[in-house]
């Protein structure tokens, strides 16, 4: 049976598209992915992110327990701040990547993947049973609904959708006050809502975090007042081709047990001078002497069909990799990806192809973000 | 709500057959269109490949997904339509006419017999 999010009855008044993600069902789309990403690229829109996971970990060792767990140092956190991390096994593998915000002095929440939850939960747990510090850990995913409101005009808008100044984590007059990756309670109906200036598209915008009731009267509240500035709900197709553009990881492509931080080019989020932490003897051997694999983003060069996960990466007249993800970009018009090859195919401008059904098409290996903002 | 032409035979697969003398039109319905949306990308058979009822010979891309497309008979392809090729999208904004897909010249006439009506292909979409 697939879990429903609290904003289900929305979708379907909007004649969403249902599918199954990540043990959920989901919007994949209300009217066009092309359109709805547009939308956020251009004006606004907002997503239902309710399935994503929180957890909250606090007590006088939460510092050095999430130190020891997750990659970034969690020390670089004031309250109000958030930091992107990742979780990783004692082989440098990702069991998942996350935010993490500090609310206030030794009280942490982190915002989790949705089909990563069980999973996340037994391995804190189960790190926090070999921890002897003072601990609360707790899986707070079933109290909270969420959705993002993204895009250049979401400014605008959202201090009439949550009007006043925050009451915790950061303090500020209003909504827009916070900065990136600022983290703020605010009053609301129905006990109030946490609201980080975050997002997965590439674009400004907000993470909204709260009961179920306050978040259904904040997703009617954008869609009334988002709709002059041409806010249009959009769903996980156009959140995928979105994060795609800008190339952020999503877990299960670009990331997995089997994949680290250093070969996923995210070795940005990963302290090795902060002490010991999970994976570090691997991710530090990785960063000096480099890795067998590495994550690069490529466009098509050639008229073809999209790329699509799995499909094979050639160069130099050998199969060298997989596509991780693929798809057609809305914002630029053509086929574009992100995939593993060895090392010396990863430069930017390298020549490679990819194999869609049993033909080879011209490629290139480009810089991150495929997608730049102008 | 779909629009289903009377005077097309259809498969279950979602294509269409609009049959004019010994050759055939092919294409995807107006409810495949919508619900596959935003189409970015049409491949097309060669001219003179021999298909069978059913077997895959096209592929539509949507931005999501690609879907195999079925020949509704079997026989020979004597036309594509570059037109969708080079504008996929029109397979969204013409599903019947423009955005046709190929042309086949059939060879048991018994096949187009047991296509569906225009009434039970609406039964089969609901609606």
């Amino acid at each position: 049976m697939l879990k429903r999010t609290s904003l289900y009855a929305a979708h379907q008044k909007l004649g969403g598209k249902l599918i199954e993600f990540g043990g959920w069902e989901m919007p994949v789309q209300y009217t066009s992915i092309t359109d709805e990403h547009l939308a956020v690229r251009n004006a606004a829109g907002i997503f239902d992110i309710s399935h994503m996971g929180e957890v909250t970990v606090s007590g006088a060792g939460a510092v050095e327990f999430l130190n020891r767990t997750l990659t970034n140092d969690i020390r670089k956190l004031t309250s109000g701040q958030g930091q992107y991390t990742l979780m990783c096994n004692e082989g440098g593998g990702v069991i998942d990547d996350l935010y993490a915000y500090q609310l206030s002095d030794g009280v942490y929440f982190l915002v989790i993947n949705a089909s990563r939850i069980a999973d996340d939960v037994a391995w804190l747990q189960s790190q926090a049973a070999k921890f002897s510090g003072e601990l609360k850990l707790t899986d707070a995913s079933h109290q909270y609904a969420a959705v993002a409101v993204q895009g250049p005009r979401v400014p605008e808008f959202i201090n009439a959708v949550i009007p006043g100044a925050s009451i915790s984590a950061k303090r500020v007059n209003a909504v827009t006050d916070l900065k990136k990756n600022e983290v703020g309670g605010f009053h609301f109906e129905h006990g109030g809502v946490i609201v980080s200036r975050t997002g997965y598209t590439g674009e400004d915008g907000f993470e909204i975090v709260g009961s179920d009731e306050a978040i259904q009267h904040v997703w009617n509240k954008v869609l009334e007042m988002g709709a002059p500035y041409g806010l249009k709900p959009a769903g996980l197709g156009a959140r995928d081709t979105l994060r795609t553009e800008v190339c952020y990881p999503l877990y299960g492509h670009e990331l997995d047990e089997n994949t680290t931080p250093i070969e996923a080019g995210v070795g940005f989020f990963v302290s090795l001078d902060k002490g010991e932490f999970n994976g570090r003897a691997v991710l530090a051997e990785q960063k000096a002497n480099g890795t067998k694999k590495k994550l690069v983003a490529f466009k098509m060069t050639e008229k073809s069909a999209p790329p699509r996960p799995h499909y094979p990466i050639w160069a130099n007249g050998a199969s060298v990799g997989e596509v991780v993800s693929g798809t057609q970009s809305p914002s630029l018009n053509l086929g574009i990806g992100m995939g593993y090859v060895p090392p010396e195919f990863a430069k930017p401008d390298t020549k490679i192809e990819i194999e869609i059904r049993g033909k080879r098409f011209a490629a290139a290996v480009v810089k991150k973000p495929v997608y730049r903002k102008v | 709500m779909s629009n289903v032409p009377s005077d097309l035979k259809y498969a279950k697969s979602h294509e269409w057959i609009r049959v004019s003398g010994d050759t055939a039109t092919v294409g995807i319905t107006d409810h495949a269109q919508a619900e596959l949306t935003d189409i970015v990308f049409v491949e097309l058979p060669a001219v003179g490949r021999k298909v069978k009822a059913g077997e895959a010979c096209a592929v539509v891309e949507s931005v999501k997904t690609a879907s195999d497309i079925y020949s509704p008979v079997s026989g020979e392809i004597t036309a594509v339509n570059s037109a969708v090729v080079d504008n996929p999208a029109l397979v969204n904004s013409e599903p019947n006419t423009g955005g046709w897909f190929y042309k086949i010249k059939p060879s048991n006439a018994a096949e187009l017999g047991a296509l569906l009506s225009p009434e039970d292909y609406k039964k089969q979409i609901g609606g």
